[in-house]
């Protein structure tokens, strides 16, 4: 089944000669991780933004399980606003430092009246965080206590509390140390098989998207140039463009890197 | 040419002072490039700008020489110097590097004028340079300001200001890190040319273990303020010795990797060794 479904999406900012995201098409299925993968400037993460409903697009289509998101009405935004749920990249910024965990957490079942009993809403909120390896000692603690790692934890737990059918992930790895960037990658890859989420997940990192992505969209200039099957985009990408970014990722093999030196100065 | 022994480095703290490198040793000869690899409080920048002593209010002892010349405890004047014209600095991001007020040439001639060079030849010297560093029509790109370039060309302008007065040495603190893949990959390659060109030791600092394999000779892993492996480039990855650096590799996601394969935090890979 296909929960979100993007036609020529377009977006083109005041000022601007060209659209940020130009007539961009794409789908998720049920339990697919799909990544959007470009430099700076590609229009990916505005791409993120209009799927989402936080920038209006000009034109074109995204539907959520069927219901249109471009002009929806208030009352259609509710409901897709607890159907799409967002991780952002900073978690500094994407968590008010004035909220407990437990509110933090529990802030999206209280607005879309998932659990009204406040014992049972704590429940789900422990057993939530317990998904994302943290407990209910955390309940009252606030985000300043919390490494960058255990913040984006917080934040996953948080976008997933309502049970939404989509999950959008901007960058949420990337200014994360390594070390932890492997565990949320984990974390992210285990609540997809376990919880049978859907996952867009947008990156410049394109080891990372390989990693996690099933199908991956790659945009350049706000076009969406390739859009493909993990093994056809890395295994034999189609595209110019495709091809140049997968070229320039540094691979951590001194004799692999000796070699396409050597072949580049040829 | 670089010898660093024993380098310990502390800041104020609200009670008394912190240390954050550890007693720190390193070598870089002539003509190498080292890359010093960590996650963030490594200290591995700390050492770096240990090197120039650019921090103020940091306490450092231990020794510095660079050939042969304690750098500890030098004047202030006398390290100022040894700036630009013996080291040369590149750091991780070119907007904050570049004066936004003056001309990109005129920044890039400064370590040549300071040092006496005549005007015109400064100008010549620093657009063949620039043209050299790969920015199309130098000549006239020369006269225009920092805001007018992209991210890669402004690194590129913050190479040609660290590498004009011919140093010995050239200290990179996440050069690329700002960058594109594209972008990082052009950026890396000529580093490493004007490198090898100009007879540079290089002294790379970095998070990131698939940039060190192409460009680094040596390498050292830094954890908490200390060195926990050093080795040749090929050693390193093909047989790391250290749990710390088994795990940084392993955590890391690889371009040409499985995905089926999992990633390991550095926590389980130590779990693992145990």
């Amino acid at each position: 089944m296909t929960v979100l479904a993007v036609e020529r999406l377009t977006k083109q900012f005041a000022g601007r000669d060209s659209p940020a995201v130009n007539a961009v098409s794409f789908e998720v299925q049920t339990g697919a991780t799909v990544g959007i993968v470009g430099e700076s400037g590609s229009g990916k993460s505005t791409l993120a933004r209009c799927v989402a409903g936080l920038i209006r697009a000009d034109s074109g289509s995204v539907r959520l399980n069927g219901v249109e998101v471009v002009g929806a009405s208030p009352r259609e935004k509710r409901i897709f606003r607890r159907d799409m749920q967002m991780v952002f990249q900073d978690p500094f910024a994407s968590l008010s430092p004035r909220m407990t965990v437990e509110e933090l957490v529990g802030e999206g079942i209280l607005v879309h009246g998932l659990e009204k009993n406040s014992t049972k809403r704590r429940d789900l909120v422990v057993s939530t965080l317990e998904k994302v390896g943290l407990s209910a000692e955390h309940l009252k603690r606030y985000p300043r206590s919390f490494s960058g790692g255990q913040r984006q934890r917080i934040a996953i737990a948080r976008a997933i509390a309502v049970r939404p059918m989509l999950l959008i992930c901007d960058e949420p790895v990337s200014s994360l140390d390594v070390s932890v960037q492997a565990q949320v990658l984990n974390l992210l890859r285990d609540l997809h098989r376990d919880l049978d989420l859907s996952i867009l997940f947008i990156a410049h990192d394109l080891a990372v998207v390989k990693y996690l992505c099933e199908s991956v969209v790659v945009m350049s200039d706000g076009v969406a140039v390739e859009y493909g099957s993990r093994e056809q985009i890395f295994d034999d990408p189609q595209h110019a463009y495709t091809q140049s970014l997968l070229r320039a990722v540094p691979v951590p093999d001194p004799s692999i890197e000796r070699a396409r030196r050597a072949a580049r100065q040829q | 040419m670089l010898e660093i022994s024993d380098l310990r480095v502390s800041y104020p703290a609200t009670e008394g002072r912190v240390e954050v490198v550890h007693g720190v040793d390193l070598r870089l000869e002539r003509g190498s490039r080292v890359a010093l690899v960590g996650e963030s409080g490594s200290g591995k920048s700390v050492t770096a700008r240990a090197v120039l002593q650019l921090d103020q209010d940091a306490a450092y002892s231990g020794s510095i020489r660079l050939d042969g010349e304690e750098l500890l405890g030098m004047s202030a004047r006398r390290i100022r110097s040894i700036r630009g014209f013996k080291v040369g600095l590149v750091f991780q991001d070119p907007l904050t590097s570049l004066n936004p007020v003056m001309r990109v040439g005129w920044q890039i001639m400064q370590p040549l004028v300071i040092r006496g060079v005549d005007k015109k030849e400064a100008r010549r010297r620093g657009v063949e340079l620039l043209e050299r560093l790969g920015v199309a029509e130098a000549g006239v790109r020369f006269d225009d300001y920092p805001h007018q370039f992209s991210g890669g060309m402004r690194q590129r302008v913050v190479i040609a200001i660290a590498v004009i007065a011919e140093p010995e040495l050239l200290i990179a603190d996440e050069p690329t890190t700002a960058l594109d893949v594209r972008v990082q990959a052009q950026v890396l390659e000529l580093l490493r040319d004007i490198a090898e060109e100009r007879g540079l030791s290089v002294l790379l600092i970095t998070h990131d273990l698939g940039i060190v394999a192409g460009f680094a000779e040596h390498v050292v892993v830094m954890r908490n303020g200390l060195v926990v492996e050093r080795n040749d480039v090929d050693t390193l990855y093909a047989s790391p010795s250290h749990p710390y650096t088994r795990g940084l590799l392993r955590a890391v996601p690889k371009i040409d990797g499985d995905p089926a394969q999992r990633l390991l935090s550095v926590d389980e890979i130590a779990e693992e060794t145990q």
